[in-house]
C-alpha cells in the first residue's frame, strides 16, 4: 500500500483534525436555496473562470471560409453567363447548384467538418442553409419519413423561412409606404 | 486489520444531515464498463473491460445502440459477480434519454425486477446509494445498478443532428459513449474488495446559470455543496481520501468547485479530480471535457475500481453530478438546477465478517 501517498497516516489523526483542508472558521454548509444576491456572486465567479473564445481566429476562419464558398459560387455564376444565360436569370441556376453542392457535403458527412472550422462562414451562405435542411432530414430518417424526415427536415431552417417571410413582407410594406407618400408608382 | 473493524460495522447510522453510513457495508462484487472508440482512444482506454470500433453497433438507431452497451457492461459485471440474472433482486438503472428508454430496453432484455432512476449524469451514485441501502438493511441480496450514455443520442435529443455544421462553444462538453455496471452483494470474490460506506445524497442547488453549453458551471456548485456536506456529516476532510473525483464538472466545472469550497474554507487537494476533465486527453477536441452518466460510470466500472482492486487507492469518495434540465425546460428560459451525490469506496475484506 506504498502507493496511497501516506493517506494512512492523514487518516490515523482524523479524530483531532479531521482532514487537513477543513478548519474551525469553514462556514457551514447551507440548507436553503440560493438567494438572488448569491447566485449574482456566483454567477460572476463562473463569468470570470470561463475561457474566452478566441474571436479574432474565427473571424479569419469564418471570413476566408465563406470566401471560399463565395468565390465557387462566383465561378458558377460566371459559367453560366458564358454559355449564355443573362445575369438577371442566373441567380436561380445558381442557387440550385450551390444548395445541391451543400447538401452533397453534408451528406457525405464533410459539411460539418467544414462548419466546425468556418463557422458563420459556412453557415450564412446558401450552403449552410442546405446543410441545416439535410442534417435533419438525414438524422431523423430513423423515426419514419413522415414523422421524421417530413416533420423534422426544417427544424432549423425553419425559423430562418418564417422570419425571412416576414422580414420581407414587412420591407414590401415599407416601400409601399414610402412610394405612396413620394407619389412616385 | 484495524480498519477493517471499522469499515465492517453492523448497524446502520445516519449521520449529519445527509449522510448514511452502512453497516455490513455491501461489496461491489463486480464491475464492468464498455465504452465507444473515442472514449478507448482516451489516456484511461486500456482500463476499459471493452472498448468498441464503432458506436453504432451494427443497430438500426442510436438509442438501440445504447441500449446494446448497458446490456453487455450488466452481463460482464453479472459473470465477474459469479451471479446469473436470477440471483439478482433488482436492477436499478438510468440514462439520459426520454423516458429512459435506454434503461428500459435493456431491463426488458435481463427480466430483473427493474426501478428506473433519473438523476441526469449523477444517476450513478444515486443507484449505488439506494442499492446499497436496500442491501443494508437485508431486503435483497444482489442488485445490479447501470448507467449508460451515448454521444450520438444524446447529441440529437438535447442538441442539433449530427452532420449539421456547428461550432462547439468552448464551454461546451463531450457526451460519454458507453455503460458502466456494478453488481452489488454481501461479499467480494477477492480477497480484499470495494466496499460502500457511505452515501451522501445531495439537495439540488440552482446558481441561474442558464446556458445549456456550460453545464459545468451549472453543476459546480451543486459538487460542493454535497462535498462540503459530506464533511461535516462524517468528520472528514480532503486528507481523508486518496482519491476525491467529481463526476462530470468538465474543466470549468472542477476549477469553479475548487473555487467555491476554497471559498466556504474547504482546501482540496491535487487529490480532487473530475471524470470528465481526464476521461478524454487534450488532443481530443473535446473543449472543456466529458458528460453524461457513462462519464462516471465508465470511469468507475474501469479504471477507478481496477486501480482500487491493484492496491493503488483504499479509500475514493466518488461524486457523479447531474443537471437537471430539459430542451423543454431550457426554451422556456429555466435556468438549470443540479444535484450530486456522494459515495465512499473502501477497500475491505471480500468475506462479510459476522453477518446474520
Amino acid at each position: 500500500m506504498g502507493a496511497s501517498k501516506g493517506a494512512g497516516a492523514a487518516r490515523n489523526g482524523s479524530g483531532k483534525n479531521a482532514g487537513g483542508g477543513r478548519s474551525k472558521t469553514s462556514r457551514p454548509a447551507s440548507s436553503r436555496p440560493a438567494s438572488p444576491k448569491e447566485q449574482k456572486k456566483y454567477q460572476k465567479i463562473a463569468q470570470q473562470a470561463r475561457p474566452r473564445p478566441p474571436v479574432l481566429i474565427n473571424c479569419i476562419k469564418a471570413f476566408l471560409t465563406g470566401g471560399v464558398i463565395c468565390l465557387v459560387g462566383q465561378g458558377v455564376l460566371n459559367y453560366f453567363i458564358r454559355i449564355g444565360v443573362k445575369p438577371p436569370d442566373s441567380g436561380g441556376p445558381l442557387a440550385g447548384v450551390m444548395v445541391t453542392l451543400g447538401a452533397l457535403l453534408t451528406g457525405i458527412g464533410v459539411y460539418d467538418v467544414i462548419g466546425k472550422f468556418g463557422g458563420m462562414g459556412s453557415a450564412l451562405p446558401i450552403t449552410g442553409f442546405a446543410n441545416s435542411i439535410v442534417s435533419p432530414a438525414m438524422e431523423f430518417k430513423r423515426e419514419g419519413y413522415v414523422l421524421g424526415v417530413g416533420a423534422r427536415m426544417f427544424q432549423v431552417a425553419g425559423p430562418v423561412i418564417v422570419y425571412g417571410l416576414v422580414t420581407s413582407v414587412v420591407v414590401v410594406l415599407i416601400k409601399m409606404a414610402v412610394m405612396a407618400l413620394t407619389g412616385k408608382s | 486489520m484495524a480498519q477493517s473493524s471499522q469499515v465492517l460495522l453492523t448497524e446502520n447510522r445516519r449521520l449529519g444531515k445527509q449522510t448514511v453510513q452502512f453497516g455490513h457495508p455491501p461489496a461491489i462484487a463486480g464491475f464492468a464498463s464498455v465504452v465507444g472508440p473515442k472514449e478507448g482512444q482516451g489516456p484511461f482506454g486500456k482500463l476499459f473491460d471493452v472498448v468498441k470500433e464503432e458506436s453504432l453497433l451494427g443497430e438500426k438507431s442510436w438509442e438501440r445502440a445504447e441500449t446494446m452497451f448497458m446490456l453487455e457492461a450488466s452481463r460482464l459485471a453479472m459473470r465477474r459477480a459469479g451471479t446469473a440474472r436470477e440471483d439478482i433482486d433488482y436492477m436499478l438503472a438510468g440514462d439520459l434519454l426520454n423516458q429512459i428508454i435506454a434503461s428500459d430496453f435493456a431491463a426488458r432484455e435481463l427480466s430483473i425486477p427493474f426501478l428506473g432512476l433519473y438523476g441526469a449524469c449523477s444517476t450513478l451514485a444515486e443507484g449505488l446509494g439506494i442499492a446499497a441501502s436496500f442491501l443494508s438493511y437485508g431486503i435483497a441480496r444482489h442488485i445490479l445498478v447501470t448507467v449508460s450514455s451515448h454521444f450520438d443520442s444524446a447529441e440529437r435529443q438535447y442538441r442539433y443532428p449530427l452532420e449539421f455544421g456547428a461550432q462547439r462553444p468552448v464551454t461546451a462538453q463531450w457526451t460519454v459513449t458507453g455503460s458502466g455496471a456494478f453488481v452489488l452483494g454481501p461479499t467480494g470474490n477477492e480477497e480484499r474488495t470495494p466496499r460502500i460506506t457511505h452515501w451522501t445524497c445531495g439537495r439540488v442547488v440552482d446558481m441561474g446559470i442558464k446556458n445549456p453549453n456550460d453545464m459545468g458551471s451549472a453543476m459546480a456548485p451543486a459538487a460542493a455543496d454535497t462535498i462540503q456536506r459530506h464533511f461535516e456529516d462524517t468528520g472528514r476532510g480532503p486528507d481523508d481520501y486518496d482519491l476525491i473525483i467529481t463526476g462530470d464538472l468538465g474543466k470549468l466545472g472542477l476549477k469553479l468547485a475548487t473555487e467555491v469550497l476554497k471559498r466556504a474554507n474547504v482546501t482540496m487537494g491535487d487529490s480532487f479530480t473530475d471524470c470528465g476533465a481526464i476521461i478524454f486527453g487534450n488532443d481530443q477536441d473535446v473543449h472543456s471535457g466529458a458528460s453524461g452518466p457513462a462519464c462516471s460510470a465508465s470511469m468507475l466500472g474501469g479504471p477507478l475500481l481496477k486501480r482500487m482492486m491493484a492496491g493503488e487507492m483504499d479509500r475514493l469518495l466518488i461524486v457523479p453530478t447531474g443537471a437537471l434540465f430539459s430542451p423543454t425546460s431550457f426554451q422556456q428560459g429555466e435556468s438549470i438546477p443540479s444535484v450530486a451525490h456522494a459515495v465512499v469506496i473502501e477497500m475491505a475484506p471480500g468475506e462479510a465478517e459476522g453477518r446474520p
